[in-house]
């Protein structure tokens, strides 16, 4: 069997396409290959979705800790204390049991029957833990990045008449994103590694439909030999790393456009790993 | 535990939750709480051993050295630490067996890694077959502890490359101008003085081990992520609990552990880095004789 046939058995054997069962014996480097690139289509799935809605709760969440009022910036500040004071690995779990004792038949509401089981799958479960954590994770970053805005950049925006919701969408947001974008891009880049979490915590993969983590683990069991999958998804992943970095960049190029060269910040990866 | 649980069937309200909770599974469960303290006690230090001379070696004027601790600072950056743990698990336990088996296996014995199977001779297993089950555990554990060490200490090294090159260059200008040696420039002020510097890298890691604990669980040890979930489901494949699905209870009681654990350990950081900062040419130095001025 040549690799292209096995790309085509396998390359979204991740998602349920393709060849129904997994490679017993005679494992070719072609179909590690092939597998565990697959199977970082739920990585990416799960990295891409929490961050992106993540970014909008973590702003919401920024602001409310930053808040005056204390019954806004309390449940924030607990919030963000609860999902960074404890690992993600212990929320998956709890969240995963705590979603198994919703009624199987579904919440009826109104006449209306809720359909619950799809909740515990791993695909709308484990997105919605990592869309939380990451929140918090973030809302702590643009908070920091929030609370140090240069006072002057404040006074000219008062001085020129710009005030309220105004002077927050044109200087305090824009400066905010920008003083806390380098923390953001490790951020990210630490959430992509936490979604290898998924499927070794209580969330089980259906079908051997797993992550990239989950098939390298696979082949190590099968064979015997962690030399070979084990560096193979390290690969994966620090290509995947070069990609985001590569566009968060961009992104910080842009927020930075207006300042002189030499005063732009530099995004420096700082270990935040596991959570 | 007490003499009142003996008739299960006698007991019940308080005094059953009383006779549940001291069951022998769940002393069990209490002692790997305490297991999760030790491994956080040993892990620590030895992590710091590693990263210390991770960061020394970074620093090293002779290439193939710097090499060697650039490599190891550079490794966990952009490959998830879970991928090491899950990997230096079982290469450890190889890589022990393999080197034993070369040292106590009849000569020309096979290549241990043969198709499906690692197979070494039965005197090179790690630990022997006929050792005790209390051997095997503590075995995991080291393993385990091995494991931490290594990927921990590639973050501390990290962290105290970047402090050693933090210490301003004009403090040890001056100490080589008072003819200090090289050895002696690094022992006597490199060292002291980057500790302020490592400091919020430093917390933040501790903050990061804790919250890596249950990881234990994947390596294999009955850390308190596996009691967790035998104790409360409402059967396992041996015995059968006369309650229903407690699982949700049991991990929020682990919640609440490790939140209390990271909020003692931020207030207690916290002290500490007030008093490295004392006199300290930094910002938070600054603030400090500025307000007792």
């Amino acid at each position: 069997m040549s690799c292209w046939d096995t790309i085509q058995d396998y390359g979204l054997r991740s998602i349920g396409i393709g060849e129904n069962l997994l490679p017993k014996k005679d494992f070719t480097l072609c179909q590690e290959f092939t597998l565990i690139g697959s199977g970082l289509l739920w990585n990416i799935y799960f990295g891409v979705l929490a961050l992106f809605f993540g970014f909008f709760l973590a702003n919401a969440l920024a602001l409310a800790k930053a808040s005056r009022h204390a019954w806004l910036r309390k449940p924030a500040e607990w919030f963000i204390f609860v999902f960074r004071g404890s690992p993600l690995f212990i929320q998956f779990f709890l969240a995963y049991e705590a979603l198994v004792l919703l009624p199987r038949t579904g919440i009826e509401l109104f006449g209306l029957t809720i359909a619950t089981s799809w909740t515990t799958k791993a695909w709308a479960g484990a997105l919605f833990v990592l869309f939380l954590n990451t929140s918090a994770y973030s809302a702590e970053i643009f908070f920091g990045a929030l609370r140090s805005i240069p006072k002057g950049d404040l006074e000219a925006a008062e001085a020129y008449g710009i005030t309220g919701w105004n002077k927050f969408r044109r200087i305090e947001w824009p400066t905010m994103l920008r003083l806390g974008w380098p923390a953001y891009t490790n951020e990210a880049i630490f959430l992509f590694h936490a979604t290898t979490l998924v499927f070794f915590s209580g969330f089980p993969a259906f079908g051997q439909q797993g992550d990239a983590l989950y098939y390298a683990n696979y082949f190590a069991d099968k064979t015997f030999n962690p030399f070979v999958p084990y560096p193979i998804i390290a690969m994966y992943f620090i290509a995947m790393t070069l990609i985001i970095t590569w566009v968060f960049g961009r992104i910080n190029k842009r927020l930075n456009r207006h300042l002189p060269q030499n005063m732009k910040s530099r995004i420096r990866l700082r270990p935040q790993l596991v959570r | 535990m007490f003499s009142a649980c003996a008739d299960p069937k006698a007991i019940e309200g308080l005094s059953w939750l009383s006779c549940y909770l001291t069951s022998g599974k769940h002393l069990d469960f209490y002692w790997s709480f305490v297991i999760v303290l030790i491994l956080l006690a040993v892990t620590a230090p030895a992590a710091m051993i590693f990263g210390f001379g991770g960061a020394t070696m970074a620093r090293s004027p002779i290439a193939p050295l710097r090499w060697v601790g650039k490599a190891y600072i550079a490794m966990v950056r952009g490959i998830p630490d879970i991928i090491f743990f899950m990997f230096f698990v079982i290469a450890l336990d190889q890589g022990i067996e393999y080197l034993k088996s070369l040292a106590v296996c009849p000569a020309g014995s096979a290549w241990p890694w043969q198709g499906l199977e690692f197979r070494v001779c039965a005197e090179a297993k790690v630990p022997l077959a006929t050792s005790s089950p209390l051997m095997f555990q503590m075995y995991g554990f080291f393993l385990a502890v091995f494991t931490f060490a290594i990927v921990f200490g590639a973050f501390v090294a990290n962290v105290l490359f970047g402090a050693m090159q933090a210490v301003p260059r004009a403090q040890l200008e001056t100490a080589e101008a008072y003819g200090m040696s090289h050895g002696q420039v690094f022992r006597r002020i490199l060292i002291p003085q980057m500790w302020v510097y490592a400091l919020p890298g430093l917390s933040n890691l501790w903050m990061i081990l804790i919250k890596a604990t249950p990881l234990l669980f994947l390596l294999g040890v009955k850390d308190i992520v596996y009691y967790a979930r035998e104790l409360g489901g409402s059967k396992t494949q041996v015995y059968e609990y006369p309650h229903g699905d407690w699982r949700l209870y049991y991990f929020l009681g682990l919640m609440v552990f490790y939140l209390t654990m990271t909020r003692v350990s931020e207030i207690f950081l916290k002290r500490l880095s007030n008093r490295l900062s004392k006199g300290q040419a930094t910002a938070a130095g600054e603030a400090m004789r500025r307000a007792g001025a």
